[in-house]
């Protein structure tokens, strides 16, 4: 089950210009993470921001009791939350959502993020490594400094290969035509992707012409984070009746299911 | 210490709105608290004052499409357009699970026309586990051009004279703040026979996503709520309580025991949170207790002694 705690953050540091790693202990809320799920941070403790935050599960260490988080300031809450330090405490709920489908036996498996769309990729490779299966991680962003998972990919055991705008390392341009040019698709069992949609449009178009099972992970704004405000509603398809809450039916959904905004 | 604990097992908080018996006076707002399963991981619901549930149709409603939610200044704009599976998906799934887990419950009903609300109440009748029915009359009236319910005195008269006739359950209109006088809206919701008021609804917003130039959410306006919203529904319910004799469920932006404490002291006999739930899932038990605490440390003995306090010369 979820629940609500005050974790005491352990470690909080700044990966790059915009990007801060926070661990915190919360021994319950760590033993439930399960990859692609969240965590309902609130930042500071007055009403602006109001609303807690959706953040991905970046990593988990269970012996620990911690969960890390991968963060990109963007607004107020973000930049509100650079401010906390080690030993004081965050306001954290979770894990909330539906996560990766795991699979059954060991396999043969893609990720794709983009930019800090890499969070729930990490922990995902935990995971999917302590099963035995074989991964591939292909991670784009503007330069190398965005590279921010390349070593806890590594050190997971993963094949790394970065896609940079600039070129600084690994390919240069867009991760999506690293995928076409490299990744051999009949090597492939599954794919699981997190990023801006445009390129989980093209993972979308590459799974379905190579017939991979494959998974997203969707973003929307929230307000309670567990289904009960029905705000974070989405149409999976342009011509479905009715709609999902990201929160609480996703925000992973199995790629197929989605029609993703190009 | 001692003197405490005694003092504690005398205070009472149990309290009765228009014939709604309350544990306690914390209730969860509709639309914020879903059908009280998505929290229970969180909060024993059974120990609310009162979950009002999500806001019901006579047939189910897909909703608005998104974005339906947008952060503001100290709050919050909504416009989730009463996404429900309709009344009878209520009354078979989630009406039970409530009933089980012995849970106090307000139904909260919405309708395009007078007799669509006459209708809902009608099927709630006789079913066990509603202890009251909330009305929301912030919902356009489809035979009258889509003018809101709550917006004219007349109109709020005949829809809870339709809806009291159709049940034996106490009526509850929840009053819409886009008024210019809501002193004469509970005055009509009285003539037509309430049992008591909530107040307040959202306040009608917008906001602008200067990107894109275009209004944020898809259906332009949204309905205010959070902290932004306190000081108009206390002001609200003071000039009620001074004109009306009903009771008063009182919300609006609360999110903490000291803003309950100042619903009940311009009148208001129990209080709703929303909002404030999505930022603390346990806040209504984290209100009943500091409200304990409070009384204890101050000497009161009864919540009478609070209501309407702040009108006292
Ligand atoms: C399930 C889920 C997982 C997420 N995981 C991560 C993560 O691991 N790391 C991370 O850095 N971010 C993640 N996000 C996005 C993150 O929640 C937002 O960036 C954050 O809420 C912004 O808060 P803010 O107060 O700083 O920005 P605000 O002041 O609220 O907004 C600033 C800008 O960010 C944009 N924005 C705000 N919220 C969202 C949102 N939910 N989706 C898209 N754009 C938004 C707004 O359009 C605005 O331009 C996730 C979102 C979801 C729904
Ligand atoms: C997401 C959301 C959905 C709501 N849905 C309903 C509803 O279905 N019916 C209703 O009467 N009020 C609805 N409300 C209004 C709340 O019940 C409450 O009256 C209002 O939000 C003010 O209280 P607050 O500031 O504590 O949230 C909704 C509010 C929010 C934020
Ligand atoms: S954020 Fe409330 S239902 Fe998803």
């Amino acid at each position: 089950m979820p629940g609500m705690q005050q974790g005491l953050v352990i470690s909080h540091n700044q990966v790059n210009r915009d990007m801060f790693e926070l661990e915190f202990i919360a021994p319950e809320i760590a033993e439930e993470c399960q990859p692609g799920q969240f965590i309902h941070i609130k930042p500071g403790l007055r009403d602006q921001p109001l609303l807690r935050r959706p953040l991905s599960i970046y990593d988990v260490d269970k012996r620990l009791g911690s969960v890390t988080l991968l963060y990109k300031v963007v607004g107020t809450g973000t930049r509100l939350l650079t401010s906390v330090r080690t030993k004081e405490y965050v306001d954290v709920m979770g894990p909330l959502g539906r996560g990766f489908k795991l699979p059954d036996q060991p396999e043969r498996i893609l990720l794709v993020g983009g930019g800090v769309g890499i969070a729930p990729l990490v922990y995902l490779a935990r995971v999917l490594e302590e099963q035995g299966c074989d991964i591939t991680v292909l991670h784009g962003t503007e330069s190398r400094r965005q590279l921010v998972a390349f070593e806890k990919l590594r050190q997971i055991g993963t094949d790394f290969f970065p896609a940079t705008m600039d070129g600084t390392a690994g390919y240069k341009g867009l991760v999506t035509e690293l995928l076409l040019k490299k990744i051999e698709p009949k090597k492939l069992d599954r794919i699981y992707t997190c990023g801006p949609e445009p390129m989980m449009a093209v993972v979308a178009e590459f799974a379905a012409n190579h017939n991979i099972e494959a998974e997203v992970s969707l973003e929307e704004y929230m307000a309670c984070g567990v289904g009960a405000c029905l705000g974070c509603a989405r149409k999976l398809k342009t011509n479905d009746t009715q709609y999902v809450k990201v929160c609480k039916d996703g925000p992973v959904f199995n790629i197929k299911e989605v029609e993703l905004y190009k | 210490m001692k003197k405490e604990m005694e003092i504690s097992r005398e205070i009472d908080i149990s309290t009765d709105l228009g014939g709604i018996k309350l544990n306690n006076p914390v209730c969860a707002a509709s639309g914020t608290f879903g059908y009280g399963r998505e929290y229970e991981p969180y909060v024993d619901i059974s120990k609310i004052g009162a979950v009002i549930v999500k806001g019901t149709t006579l047939e189910p409603r897909a909703g608005n499409p998104p974005p339906r939610i947008i952060e503001t200044a100290s709050g919050m704009l909504n416009a989730i357009g009463l996404e429900n599976p309709g009344i009878n998906e209520f009354l078979n799934t989630h009406l039970p699970y409530l009933r089980e887990n012995n849970v106090t419950v307000i139904a909260n009903i919405a309708g395009n026309t007078i007799e669509e609300y006459a209708a809902i109440a009608e099927m709630i009748e006789g079913n066990p586990g509603v202890a009251g029915i909330e009305l929301n009359i912030s919902c356009p009236n489809v035979k009258q051009g889509g003018l809101q319910f709550g917006t004219d005195p007349q109109m709020v008269y005949e829809v809870v004279k339709a809806v009291k006739e159709k049940t034996t359950l106490p009526v509850m209109p929840k009053l819409s703040p886009n008024v210019t006088d809501i002193v004469e809206i509970a005055r009509a919701s009285e003539a037509g026979g309430a049992d008591a008021l909530s107040m307040i609804n959202t306040l009608m917003g917008m906001a602008v996503d200067i990107n894109t130039r275009k209004p944020f959410l898809a259906n332009i306006f949204g309905g205010l709520s959070g902290p932004a919203i306190k000081p108009v529904a206390l002001r609200m319910i003071y000039q009620v309580y001074r004109e009306v004799k009903l009771p008063i469920l009182g919300g609006g932006g609360i999110v903490n025991y000291r803003d309950a404490l100042e619903f009940l002291m311009v009148g208001a006999t129990a209080i709703s949170v929303g909002t404030g739930i999505f930022i603390n899932p346990q806040l209504t038990e984290e209100i009943v207790s500091n409200l304990l605490h409070y009384m204890q440390e101050n000497n009161v003995a009864s919540l009478s002694e609070l209501v309407g306090a702040a009108h006292q010369a």
